[in-house]
């Protein structure tokens, strides 16, 4: 078994893919019409047939008060690897993204917090080079 | 001031302190993530929670709410109050 796919809530797919896609720099992977809403996934570029993300609709009435009281807490609802943390910090703020937590040395790591605009707070992660990770 | 030196008094709210006093304004997760990567502390949330309840209650920390998330500060005032009573002077020669 392995993980294939992931989802986050989002208020709003078409915004949130344009985040994704235009900000973060993930690539669209399927976009199936369903009524209103879409079967809407990004991948990364480093890897475009590893997992996939989907952008699922945050319409359901117990995502709003779940989303709020982990945000209000600081709580990520995904994280994603980078290679150099201090220059993807530089990048996205550029871009106008808001951090909640700079990039900070938690010992094994580094990691920083960012708001996705679309209603969740995502964490970015560097693993030090000696941080040995596998179990 | 009874309130500041029980709060003070345990060694968990101390590295809270010094974390907040490294970089002030941390939200729960952070302070979580602090406490057990470098301080190998195994608290749950909810137990490190309510540590900065009595810290808040204790006036040695204040909070703000920014967007959606809720941040934490280090409030030296109480510890003024401290030095004020009981100021350290240096050691002058007779």
């Amino acid at each position: 078994m392995k993980i294939a796919l992931t989802s986050l809530f989002v208020d709003d797919q078409r915004a949130a893919l344009a985040f994704y896609t235009e900000v973060l720099g993930f690539q669209k992977r399927h976009d199936i019409p369903l009524g209103e809403d879409s079967w809407l996934t990004v991948v990364s570029p480093e890897s475009p047939h590893g997992p996939e993300l989907l952008l699922e609709p945050a319409r359901h009435p117990a995502v709003k008060p779940y989303r709020d009281a982990l945000a209000e807490d600081g709580i990520p609802l995904a994280q994603f690897a980078v290679d150099n943390i201090e220059a993807e910090h530089a990048r996205l703020t550029g871009l106008g993204v808001v951090f909640t937590q700079p990039p900070t040395d938690i010992g094994t790591a580094f990691v920083a917090v960012f708001d996705d605009t679309c209603g969740n707070l995502i964490q970015l992660i560097e693993m030090k080079p000696d941080a040995d990770n596998t179990p | 001031m009874v309130d500041v030196f029980r709060a003070l008094d345990d060694e968990t709210r101390r590295l809270v302190l010094d974390e907040l006093s490294v970089r002030d304004g941390q939200t729960l997760f952070e302070l979580c993530s602090v406490l057990a990567m470098r301080h190998g502390l195994s608290l749950t949330r909810q137990a490190i929670s309510q540590h900065l309840g009595v810290l808040e209650s204790a006036g040695l920390l204040t909070t703000e709410r920014r967007g959606r998330s809720k941040f934490h500060y280090f409030n030296p005032e109480p510890l003024a109050q401290i030095t004020g009573r009981w100021p350290t002077r240096k050691r002058t020669e007779p």
